[in-house]
């Protein structure tokens, strides 16, 4: 999971759960399949028919802002979204990302653009952008989040310990 | 060194003196999920072989959002709770029962509680002096089986209030001119916490509207002191025993400090499609409205039926306006009932539907149409939120919703008061 190769699809500021998983579809929390059908449909209606496995979330300030719902990063990843970048993340958000496995990171995004193609090396801690030929750094995952994204999440981190594990 | 109420909080659940930036490991006194995302919980729980409750007394279930059902995958995710609730001893608040938040302040919440809620607005409960805050369906799931949750101890801001509120100016006004001031993520990780002299002589209800909205600047909690206001509010509420004080320290240690006069606050409106995006009411007046909606977690208490009240008594909604009327929980309805509230609004044309969430989130009971309009005392007007992307939701006070029912138009308060 430390190299990750893939597309950019570019969303503004503030998009909040409600974009990414509208209340609308609220019946479908069942089925995260087709729940899925329906990611970030109220930020670019497109989105879920066009990602492709690998590609990357790139959004701006605040990133997830709003519910609880740990549907929004779950279809997310379940769209093969390597990972969401944006130049901050809402609390709630970012820590259901970890815990469902899905790597979040905090970055300057403002100059990576919709189709640029990103490698992300998360051992070493960096970004490139492959079309533009540049490197972007990324915050540092905290070492105990790191650790449950290593063990692909907080259930898995569960049973790999028989609890929480500091 | 001095500790915030959130440090004393979580020191309290993971037996150490914890600094902000700590990583720990607490143990949880409460955790709630509801409807829309308690499903999710029980099936990893149940991936997980845990079916159990640590506290299942005090661990509670709202079928809230959908309620009632309006279509059968969601009858279906109701059943997924009765069951696991059946199976575990943990309690079911059914549809009618009303909104979770409000339904943790009045029979669950204690002072000095950590408590964790599978919804954001889990912090309303910090107006009881609880550590409470919004989690995911696992987080809160495992917090349920295993009894604890991970957690990083936040820094605190100081919110320091001063002054007196003018009339026709509410708890939401300040709110929403704080969130304003701060940002949809100037308070991102963070605990707020509401002290200062002003902060004791504020009522309960004012007190959840500020905890309830402190997620939309982003923290993580919202509290208030356990002060005698507290003990009052429990007290009546039967729940004496469950009072205990709680203050921070004198030399507790603040990241940021702010300072509101509340009596330099004005009737405020968020405008689309952001809560930080908020101005005067003046600058909305004239703005045609479709709906208009009192109810949910943030204003749906008794409180803000009676101010709505006083301003419909006698008059009538505008033509082609929805009044929608949705009391927080049960216990708000009855007395409501009694008091002669819900006769009032239904003889000015408004519509009262079951306690419950309403509206408020899109799934039902009040879904606006494309370009349509609808002036909210909910805490939330992201695109989409009420059901439509082509609709559009400002937020203000149930005093200014009230009066924007009557004439159709944002309009300020002041002018029926
Ligand atoms: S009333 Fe609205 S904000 Fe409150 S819990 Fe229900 S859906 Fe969420």
């Amino acid at each position: 999971m430390t190299l990750l190769k893939g597309k950019v699809f570019k969303f503004g500021d503030d998009i909040s759960t409600d974009h990414i998983t509208p209340g609308r579809y609220f019946h479908l929390r069942g089925d995260m399949a087709k729940l899925a059908e329906h990611t970030l449909k109220d930020a670019d209606p497109t989105f879920a028919k066009k990602v492709q496995s690998g590609d990357f979330v790139v959004g701006g300030r605040n990133f997830g802002l709003g519910s609880s719902r740990e549907h929004a990063p779950r279809v997310i990843a379940e769209c093969k979204v390597s990972a969401v970048l944006a130049r901050s993340f809402a609390r709630i958000f970012y820590r259901n990302s970890i815990n469902v496995g899905l790597p979040v990171l905090e970055c300057d995004t403002d100059g990576i653009d919709a189709g640029d193609e990103l490698e992300v090396d998360l051992a070493q801690g960096v970004i490139r952008n492959l079309t533009k030929g540049e490197e972007i750094n990324f915050t540092p995952i905290p070492e105990f989040m790191r650790g449950l994204l290593a063990d692909g999440g907080l259930a898995a981190h569960i049973k790999k310990h028989g609890g929480f594990k500091l | 060194m001095g500790q915030t109420l959130s440090e004393k909080i979580i020191s309290e659940h993971c037996g150490r003196q914890v600094n902000p930036g700590d990583l720990v490991i607490a143990d949880v006194d409460a955790a709630m999920v509801q409807d829309g995302t308690g499903p999710l919980s029980v099936k990893e729980l149940e991936k997980a072989g845990l079916v159990q409750a640590v506290h299942p007394e005090r661990t509670v279930f709202f079928l809230d959002h959908a309620s009632p059902s309006p279509r059968s995958e969601l009858s279906n995710a109701h059943n997924i709770l009765r069951s696991f609730a059946a199976r575990t001893g943990v309690i079911v608040s059914e549809i009618g029962e009303g909104v979770c938040h409000q339904r943790m302040v009045e029979e669950f919440a204690r002072p000095g509680d950590l408590l964790v809620g599978a919804d954001s607005h889990t912090v309303t409960s910090g107006a009881l002096g609880a550590f409470a805050t919004g989690m995911g369906s696992s987080d809160v799931g495992f917090a349920i089986a295993l009894g604890k949750v991970w957690l990083r101890v936040p820094e605190t801001f100081k919110i320091e209030l001063t002054g007196s509120f003018k009339p026709g100016v509410f708890a939401k006004d300040l709110m929403l001119s704080v969130i304003g001031h701060i940002g949809a993520d100037g308070a991102t990780y963070k605990a707020m916490e509401f002290l200062g002299p002003v902060a004791h002589t504020l009522p309960m209800h004012e007190r959840f509207v500020l905890s309830n909205m402190s997620v939309e600047a982003g923290a993580k909690a919202g509290l208030f002191a356990a002060d005698n206001v507290t003990k009052a509010y429990l007290e009546d509420a039967g729940r004496g025993e469950d009072f205990t004080a709680l203050a921070p320290d004198d030399d507790a240690v603040y990241e940021k400090t702010f300072s509101f006069d509340l009596g330099e606050i004005e009737p405020t409106v968020s405008f689309p499609h952001t809560v930080d995006n908020t101005r005067k009411v003046g600058e909305a007046r004239g703005i045609k409205i479709d709906q208009a909606f009192i109810g949910t977690c943030t204003n749906g208490r008794l409180e803000d039926l009676r101010i709505a009240e006083e301003i419909v008594k006698g008059k009538k909604v505008a033509s082609g306006v929805r009044f929608l009327i949705v009391p927080a929980s049960r216990k708000v309805y009855l007395e409501a009932m009694r008091e002669g509230l819900m006769e009032t609004f239904v003889e000015a044309g408004g519509v009262i539907q079951p306690p419950g969430c309403g509206p408020c989130v899109g799934i039902h009971q009040g879904v606006l149409g494309d370009g349509e309009v609808c002036i909210s005392a909910q805490n939330r007007n992201f695109g989409g939120r009420m059901g439509n992307p082509e609709g559009s939701i400002y937020l203000a006070s149930p005093a200014t919703v009230a009066a924007s029912a009557l004439t159709g138009k944002i309009t300020d308060p002041r002018e029926f008061l």
